[in-house]
């Protein structure tokens, strides 16, 4: 087709041709037109089939409103057609067809079907019986259903963002209302965005002629020179509290914070409800304007105009002006003929309504009717207006409230919440006529998103859903794609005429316009998150050492460096080293620290002596327990507290917490990334160690449990002597900037006794040798100490109240019901973690927390939840591996590996 | 829910960036009443309306302090550092 001769106002750019793809065909159009257009140009009329019939559907609103052009485009589905620019080597498919656009054979099934088959309920009544039946129904209905398909191979490429941004004015919608908004609160001095999802900004003027086309030219250039940050083409999603409104613009959604939301969405034009209205080159008349003033495509050769305000007249004018034979303009209202149309010689047929379309695959006419009178007009184009609606769906969602007006026949802003202002043609300041549904045999659509035709209405409310909000539930109107920007105003007058109400004397009701405002990409939703990886000072020596690394909480960790039984080996014989950054550190200091302390621990921290380190559990209220760690005293009023590597910032969160609640003097300050630890373990330990420090490391000088401050090697560290591993060991804490650097003199300090870096799991190994819990994995959120075996930590004759007192006061007056014990397997097999342990009856009654076979010892040995009943030493349990296979265990207490702790002593 | 909450050290700021704390409750002093303990413990006052709770900024001055919340509107009534509220 020939476009239009160029004029101001068009958005099409005739140098640069695009080419696409459309059904694998080559299509060209040019920059500056959407997908639709250039389809329409190209000749195609049908765009999509319908959601439930199958039916033919083309552009119906070229305004981002509808279902109608809802494409797959590169694989993405439910693309815009009509919003959509082209662009070089896009391929676009259209949707919900089988086998072709063109002949569908789901339209066959329901064009055979439809009176007494797909009305309203039809799947709940039909496919109910036989129950048998229900899987191969479903196949096929699963076929039928939703809208475009999502290839499970399709991978979207680029980055999606979320960017957060504040202004103080956020204006909704580039019409003339918005714009002037825009401007005067730029020009007041306010940082001010606003956000327009067309292509052109002017709302109505963009497509309005050259005159109004110019006028919305002046406007844009006034609001760049106001300073108005324009977002286009970029919609809102909602607004949310705290005016809060996402817009996706692209592969970003920014989230607005807002002090002035300005909603100044304007109006939707309607459709008409009459016999075939949804016949491909049935279109609304803001959506023939577009095409001819901003595509500069004439749509068709003979219209008809059918319209119910002046937005029809303006439509019949402008295609006339554009060359296409006008055949008459059908308008619902009576009165004197319109000047206009007489200037341009179109007949204007006042009082009638139309009745049905012709056609079967396009319009070729329309039947109109004055009473009794008929009119068969011959047409390939229907423009139809039904008057338009308020867009206040925004202001419902901000909060606010809206009212029918009775006198102007429209919903009315009632309740704006602060901070919000209604703007423009969204206040409702045009009439909206009632379209009227004529007698028509065919089928009528209500509903474009969901196929929702006049007789289900009808349907629904004779069974007795007597409003719009059931009606709404039973036929799904207002609830597909569109969210009732098209068909909500119809079937609220539907159903009132159903109901036999008078439309304005008792409304039927209204239902919420619920974000999103338009089909939005879960890619958007699921934008890229902040949440950074945690790597230790020493990650990248595991790394080029051939560590395993593997997340463990937040952080990266090495599982081993290939060799996860010598590393055990090395440990237990000579020497091993392993990067414990993770650990969560705390200093808690100030003349309460102590006091505090004793509070928060269940074990006695006041008594302590200095450079003495001491093991803890910390509980919550209800006596479980949250996590554990050690406790350094430093000086009197200085403690060094470690946590567990995924605890750091919930033992921050809680030392502070209660901290604030007590109001004690005292702080608290989390250095888990400013210190780096490592543990060097190992019967050669303290000969290695020697060897970089003057510091006296002998066992009387710094025996187990000895907390001091030494230089190695240059840095200063402070040591502790505690055994996670079993072994003779020294933990040591020092700058993170120092963290490869010191690693390294560990690492040749220990070569001569074969030194190995150890990993996690040769850790999990040693750990589990010694009987030593892993808080979160052998306890969970109901784990009290007592039962978890460790009675020894919690000190009832404390004077202080601490955290988790009483509940455990209560637990040890009701007695224990469950047990945290040791296990060793009686023939070599090893449970899988989560095992079960079977009770007497042959029931599940514990479960099996942690496992391992020990090279050192010969056997399997782990921790397990037992029955208070079963956890005696030496008791024999039954566990049930999930592979099926039953292994027989005799529960055991203390280490396994030297029990009284003579190695870690040494 | 993404309403502002004002922290008494950095101003106001988006929901998301605090931690929630609970309501502020009272500590029962011994374990001798159950169901004070077990009520403190466990049973929310859940009120639909002005709510006294913790809340601690974590993405921010990583501080607890104390907010008044309208439950059912989530509209802030006031915040101030532990014990300060109105």
């Amino acid at each position: 087709m020939t476009r239009l001769a160029e004029r101001r106002g068009e958005l099409i750019d005739r140098s640069t041709p695009v080419t696409f793809g459309w059904r694998g065909e080559q299509v060209t159009g040019l920059a500056g037109d959407t997908i639709a257009s250039a389809l329409l140009d190209a000749g195609v009329k049908v765009l999509s089939r319908s959601f439930k019939y199958h039916r033919p559907r083309g552009l119906l609103c070229c305004s981002g409103q509808c279902p109608n052009c809802l494409v797959q485009v590169d694989g993405e589905p439910a693309v815009r057609a009509c919003m959509t620019p082209v662009a070089d080597g896009m391929q676009v498919d259209p949707i919900n067809a089988w086998p072709s656009l063109d002949s569908d054979i789901l339209h066959a099934v329901g064009r055979a079907t439809p009176s007494f088959g797909m009305q309203v309920g039809f799947y709940y009544k039909t496919f109910i019986r036989p129950r048998w039946a229900w899987k191969y129904y479903e196949k096929f209905l699963r076929n039928a259903a939703g809208l475009g398909k999502l290839d499970p191979a399709h991978r979207r490429t680029g980055r999606f963002e979320k960017v957060h941004r504040h202004v103080d004015v956020l204006v909704i919608g580039g019409g003339e209302s918005g714009l002037e908004a825009a401007i005067a609160a730029a020009r007041d001095g306010r940082e001010t965005a606003l956000v327009e999802e067309g292509l052109a900004l002017g709302g109505r003027l963009a497509f309005s002629g050259p005159a109004a086309a110019t006028r919305a030219g002046d406007l844009a250039a006034q609001a760049q020179e106001a300073g108005v940050e324009i977002v286009q083409p970029a919609w809102a999603g909602g607004v949310y509290e705290g005016n809060l409104v996402p817009v996706y613009q692209r592969n970003t959604m920014y989230r607005f914070r807002a002090g002035e939301i300005v909603i100044a969405t304007g109006v939707v034009e309607q459709p008409l409800v009459f016999g075939k209205n949804d016949l491909p080159g049935v279109m609304l008349g803001s959506a023939a304007r577009r095409l001819v003033n901003q595509f500069r495509i004439v749509p068709g050769e003979r219209a008809v105009v059918v319209t119910a305000d002046d937005l029809g007249i303006d439509a019949a004018c402008d295609l006339a002006e554009a060359g296409m034979e006008v055949v008459a303009v059908a308008d619902l209202r009576d009165g004197e003929e319109d000047e206009r149309l007489a200037l341009c010689g179109i007949e204007h047929l006042t009082g009638f309504a139309p009745v049905e379309a012709r056609g079967r695959k396009e319009v070729t006419g329309v039947v109109v009717a004055r009473g009794s009178e008929r009119q068969s007009l011959s047409a390939d184009m229907l423009v139809m207006s039904g008057g338009t609606v308020a867009q206040w769906g925004m202001l419902v969602q901000a909060g606010g409230s809206v009212r029918y007006d009775r006198e102007r026949r429209v919903y009315v802003p009632d309740r704006v919440p602060e901070g919000v202002r209604v703007l423009g043609e969204a206040v409702g300041t045009q009439s909206a006529v009632p379209a009227k549904a004529d007698a028509a045999r065919s089928t009528q659509f209500v509903c474009y998103c969901e196929d929702v035709t006049t007789k289900d209405v009808h349907l629904s409310v004779d069974e007795g859903f007597a409003s719009l909000e059931l009606s709404k539930r039973y036929t799904t109107v207002t609830m597909g794609p569109c969210q009732g920007k098209m068909c909500h105003r119809n079937s609220g007058l539907l159903i009132a005429r159903e109901l036999g109400v008078d439309p304005d004397e008792e409304r039927a009701g209204v239902t919420t316009a619920r974000p999103p405002h338009n089909p939005t990409s879960f890619s958007l939703l699921a934008a890229r998150g902040y949440e950074p990886v945690k790597r230790t000072a020493i990650h990248h020596w595991h790394a080029e050492q051939g560590g395993k690394m593997l997340w463990a909480g937040d952080w990266k960790r090495p599982y081993d460096y290939g060799e996860s039984e010598e590393e055990t080996a090395a440990v237990h014989e000579s020497l091993g080293l392993i990067d414990v950054s993770t650990l969560g550190k705390l200093i808690v200091r100030g003349p309460e620290a102590a006091a505090l302390l004793e509070r928060l621990y269940p074990n006695r921290y006041g008594d302590m002596k200095l450079a003495r380190v001491r093991y803890g559990i910390v509980c919550g209220d209800d006596g479980s327990i949250l996590d554990d760690g050690t406790v350094a005293r430093l000086s009197e009023t200085e403690y060094y507290v470690t946590t567990t590597s995924s605890g750091a910032g919930g033992m921050e969160q809680w030392f502070t917490w209660w901290n604030a609640v007590w109001n004690m003097d005292c702080q608290i300050v989390n250095v888990t990334s400013a210190i780096a630890a490592v543990n060097l373990a190992g019967p050669n330990a303290r000969t290695a160690l020697a060897k970089l420090t003057s510091f006296d490391l002998s066992n009387e000088a710094f025996p187990y449990l000895g907390a001091g401050h030494a230089e190695i090697a240059g840095v200063p560290c402070l040591i502790l002597r505690i055994g996670f591993v079993g072994e003779l060991g020294y933990e040591i804490h020092y700058p993170t900037a120092a963290g490869e650097y010191l690693w390294e003199r560990l690492m040749e300090a220990g070569a001569e006794f074969g030194v190995k870096p150890f990993g996690l799991e040769p850790q999990r190994v040693l750990r589990l040798e010694k009987g030593h819990v892993i808080i979160g994995q052998d306890t969970n959120a109901e784990s009290q100490p007592f039962e978890a075996g460790m009675p020894w930590i919690v000190k009832l004759d404390k004077e202080n109240d601490w955290i988790g007192r009483y509940a455990i006061e209560w637990y040890q007056r009701r007695g224990e019901r469950f047990a945290l014990v040791g296990f060793e397997g009686r023939n070599g097999a090893v449970p899988k973690e989560g095992a079960q342990i079977i009770g007497a009856d042959g029931d599940p009654a514990g479960r099996v927390t942690s496992t391992r076979f020990s090279r050192r010892l010969g056997k399997t040995i782990g921790l397990a939840w037992v029955p208070a009943a079963l956890s005696e030493d030496g008791t024999a349990i039954t566990i049930s591996d999930p592979s099926g296979a039953t292994i027989p265990a005799t529960v055991t207490h203390g280490a396994f590996y030297d029990p009284d702790g003579e190695l870690l002593r040494s | 829910m993404s309403f502002l909450l004002q922290c008494p050290s950095c101003g106001r700021r988006p929901v998301d960036e605090f931690s929630y704390g609970g309501e502020v409750t009272v500590r029962p002093k011994s374990s001798e009443d159950e169901r004070a303990l077990f009520g403190y413990l466990y049973f929310k006052q859940n009120v639909a309306g002005p709510q006294r709770e913790w809340w601690f900024h974590s993405s921010g001055c990583r501080e607890w302090f104390q907010a008044e919340r309208d439950t059912r509107s989530n509209q802030v009534l006031q915040t101030a550092p532990p014990g300060g509220l109105a």
